[in-house]
């Protein structure tokens, strides 16, 4: 039996291999098949190897003689790495799939073939990296394939703005991870996760390595105020790509984080999970409001990424906190509500993408005030976004209900912590999260509802035509591994329990042997769930009113005016649309974060023209703190900008008098 | 022989560098200055004679040999026909003042001083003060390049500047002969360059002043 590392690399070769394959024959008829089948095959191979490695406990490591000389390129697969590969994989495999459908109608897939490969081998490599240089190494080469993707239309202008922000965006994330890794390898020079690991490092060290680990990789999850290239870059790519981004690579950005701050660093103090339960919490609230204020489909699932992080990281707070007061088994809670998220928001915020994506293929638009009426024309399409709509406003017996109720298992334990601050912070951000879990489910009801119920909004709706197979699958394999894992979730948490073991010391009671699948988080006399009994009983229930409804109802057969009360003008303008649903919302919440005014735009006396209602709104974190850096930057380069037309011996001089400053900097200071 | 001996004669050789640089900086008129260049490569080939004898290390006197063929008399030698050739050897140039210009080297070989001799408290003293001697040839080396406008001074100021690298790369032990052949020959490259860009700007301009360069970027603007 070859080493489960080995096997991985190779697979993982094979996908670069592929990406380069992918170049040459870009063109052809058939490379769109070719490439998206291997990358599906290898994408399937390596989500059986990780899931083999995960529940069988196989770890392995392997240095390749490559990168810097002295270190070689260090390989390690862990109970951590065995599951964030399972989720890789699990969105690698479903996108491929999807991929076979939907990259038929790609207009140049010359610009995304290689890149997709290439992609699903940066965030493979990013798992199993382990040293500092070959994580940097795949961090910044799955930035760049992504990147490169979101450019694929890069004759819109919106588009190479989104590419110019997340570029900028990723490389101050690297930076930030560069100089994390630098401080943890020490003047030493221990860039191997394995020397990090078991160096002692200096309180100020670890607060230095926690702060520029939120930086680095939080702004590659889209943690709030870094989020900003988020719902720029996302929806910009080919809807495939986007559901990888959002639903995988905000996923690998998590596992940055937790493999610096729960494994490498050392323990952090508990005030560390203060801040992320804040940041989180206030990730989650912005990031569902600008979903429910965005009328384009995909800008509006990205929004939503947002929110799932915050929900991520407010569990990974109270798994620092839980931690750092040796509370194991309620960290191991805290850490098994965060994994679980993370593997659920991969399974239907994929799902979801490939289903804007297929409604974009349908319709040729994103913008929901333009569709309506899907359901009648794509029902598969729409079932399967109604699943993936209900799992994600954490509706039992779907998988989202699982660990965000696992989340606020683990907030209740919060008053048994010895701080009051935390105390205090702790139920105020369950609030939060609650508040958001609320808000996801309207702007779910909101996404759904205009998209596929109602009539057509534009003559593009009316006549949109269900699409392919292949599509349809993804998202139907999708569905239902959304609703197993709802209903079995035991196995799930079982599955987590090695990689809690590992990073917080504990890990939650075994749920194999708890009867009729219930799941008993801390104690059967505290809380237990049981997702089968959930979903047999709202079959039951269901089927059973829609018995009562036929049989008792009156079958006689009436005749009356279509829609009479509801829709007496006949024109589809006059129904509900996105912004009169987000409207209650967007006056109660909206006029405080997004300072938004409404104003009517009467036309004078006498003048034909209609009254206009007018909605302004500001994002204030892009006017209050990016563009005043923007604004400082470009006055910076504006002053330097003389320096382009100086004298040869003006330079000269320059170059001299720099050199003489920094002699006598170290002249004075040393 | 005596060790203080050895280390006096190594100190006066590289302090003989750092006051014929002093005198690179005041000459006006360019075969002076061509010919003062040509005294500071042949003691720059004396010093590393020195320190390959005195660390018996064989494969330095080929350093000397090379400083003393190339920098002391074929570069020279070049640069005095090129001169020739341009027909600028009444040329008189001053930027700055001469007095200025002393008084900013004396200021630039004290600031390496106080560097060098707080930067290595631990290490060797020949080794400390050499390197502080590199030093300060590097400093005035940039300072002859900075107050010259004509491009022949600038390029000896460069190769002045060069000739402190070299005796900071053998004063410290160990250096091995390929950087410094490395070296040698990347100045001999930069010579080379140096010389046709010469030759070009003068054929355009019919002056190798730079300052005609500078107008001509000027008119562009």
């Amino acid at each position: 039996m070859m080493e489960p590392a080995t096997i991985l690399l190779a697979l993982i070769a094979v996908l670069l291999v592929t990406a380069v394959a992918a170049v040459a024959i870009a063109r052809l008829p058939a490379a769109t098949a070719i490439v998206y089948g291997a990358c599906a095959a290898v994408s399937a191979v390596l989500l059986a190897v990780a899931v083999a490695a995960l529940i069988g406990g196989r770890t392995g490591q392997l240095v390749l003689p490559l990168g810097l000389p002295w270190l070689g390129a260090h390989f390690r697969l862990d109970s951590l790495s065995a599951f964030f590969l399972t989720v890789v994989n699990l969105g690698g495999a479903a996108a491929s799939l999807y991929g076979l459908g939907y990259g038929r109608h790609e207009s140049a897939p010359h610009r995304v073939l290689p890149f997709f490969a290439a992609f699903l081998a940066g965030m493979n490599l990013v798992v199993v990296a382990a040293d500092a240089f070959s994580f940097l190494l795949s961090w910044e080469f799955m930035s760049l394939a992504s990147w490169a993707m979101v450019l694929t239309h890069h004759r819109d202008p919106d588009n190479a703005r989104a590419a110019l922000v997340y570029l900028v965006m990723a490389g101050f994330g690297t930076m930030a991870l560069l100089l994390a890794f630098g401080l943890m390898a020490g003047p030493g020079g221990g860039y191997a996760f394995e020397a990090m690991r078991s160096a002692a490092h200096a309180p100020s060290t670890t607060v230095l390595v926690f702060a520029l680990m939120l930086l680095g990789a939080g702004s590659k999850a889209g943690l709030v105020p870094l989020h900003v290239w988020l719902p720029l870059a996302h929806p910009a790519a080919p809807s495939h790509v986007s559901a990888l981004m959002s639903g995988v690579m905000t996923k690998v950005a998590v596992y940055g984080f937790l493999r610096v701050v729960f494994d490498l660093m050392g323990d952090p103090a508990w005030w560390a999970g203060i801040v992320l339960l804040a940041l989180g919490g206030a990730t989650a609230v912005l990031g569902i409001l600008h979903a429910l204020m965005e009328r384009d489909l995909k800008r509006l699932l990205a929004y939503s990424t947002i929110e799932n992080i915050g929900v991520i990281f407010v569990s990974l707070g109270l798994a620092l906190a839980f931690s750092a007061n040796a509370m194991a088994w309620a960290a191991a809670l805290a850490l098994t509500a965060a994994l679980f998220h993370v593997l659920n928001h991969a399974l239907f915020k994929s799902l979801l993408f490939f289903g804007a994506g297929a409604v974009l293929t349908a319709t040729a638009t994103r913008d929901m005030e333009r569709l309506g009426g899907l359901i009648h024309r794509m029902p598969v399409t729409s079932l399967a976004f109604l699943g993936g709509s209900a799992a994600i406003s954490a509706l039992p017996p779907f998988n989202g209900f699982v660990s965000e109720w696992l989340a606020f298992q683990a907030i209740l334990q919060s008053p048994q912590l010895p701080q009051w601050g935390l105390k205090i912070l702790v139920p105020a951000v369950g609030g939060l999260l609650a508040l958001a879990a609320a808000l996801a489910a309207a702007a779910f009801v909101r996404a759904f509802g205009v998209t596929f119920l109602g009539r057509p909004r534009s003559p593009a709706s009316g006549d949109a035509r269900e699409v392919d197979r292949f599509s349809l699958a993804a998202m139907l394999a999708l569905a239902v591994l959304c609703l197993l894992v709802g209903i079995l979730p035991g196995f799930v948490i079982d599955a987590l329990a090695p990689v809690t073991r590992a990073l917080v010391g504990g890990a939650m009671p075994a749920q194999a042997h708890v009867p009729w699948l219930s799941v008993v988080p801390v104690a059967e006399s505290r809380s237990s769930y049981n997702g089968l009994l959930v979903f047999l009983f709202i079959a039951a229930s269901a089927w059973l009113a829609a018995i009562l409804v036929h049989r008792f109802a009156s079958h006689e057969l009436r005749r009356g005016p279509a829609w009479d009360c509801g829709f007496p003008d006949p024109s589809p303008a006059t129904q509900y649309t996105a912004g009169s649903f987000a409207q209650p919302i967007r006056r109660v919440f909206g006029s405080v974060v997004f300072q938004a005014r409404e104003t009517v735009a009467m036309p004078p006396p006498g003048d034909t023209a209609p009254a206009r209602l007018v909605v302004e709104m500001h994002d204030p974190i892009w006017e209050r703190l990016y563009a005043p850096i923007a604004a400082a930057v470009d006055f910076a380069a504006l002053r330097l900008n003389r320096l382009q037309f100086l004298t040869i011996r003006r330079y000269l001089v320059l170059v001299f008098l720099s050199l003489v400053f920094l002699l006598a900097v170290l002249a004075l200071w040393s | 022989m005596n060790g203080s001996l050895t280390f006096d004669i190594a100190h006066m050789l590289a302090g003989g560098l750092v006051l014929v640089s002093f005198m690179l900086l005041y000459q006006d008129r360019l075969y002076a200055l061509l010919n003062v260049y040509a005294l500071h490569a042949l003691v720059l080939s004396l010093s590393v004679a020195w320190q390959a004898h005195i660390q018996g290390a064989p494969h330095l006197y080929v350093t000397a040999a090379i400083a003393l063929v190339f920098k002391a008399i074929v570069i020279p030698m070049a640069l005095h026909r090129i001169v020739r050739r341009l027909g600028i050897h009444r040329d008189i140039e001053a930027v700055v003042g001469v007095g200025r210009t002393m008084l900013a080297g004396m200021g630039l070989v004290a600031l390496s001083m106080v560097v060098m001799l707080r930067a290595t408290p631990e290490a060797d003293p020949l080794a400390r003060a050499d390197l502080a001697f590199a030093l300060s040839v590097v400093l005035l080396g940039l300072l002859v390049m900075v107050t010259r406008r004509n491009a022949v001074s600038q390029v000896v100021g460069f190769m002045a500047l060069e000739n402190g690298l070299v005796l900071a790369a053998t004063g410290a032990r160990g250096m091995p002969l390929v950087v410094e052949i490395s070296v040698a020959f990347s100045i001999l490259i930069a010579f080379i360059v140096i010389g046709i860009f010469l030759f070009r700007i003068r054929e355009r301009f019919d002056t190798v002043d730079i300052g005609a360069l500078d107008q001509f970027r000027g008119e562009r603007r």
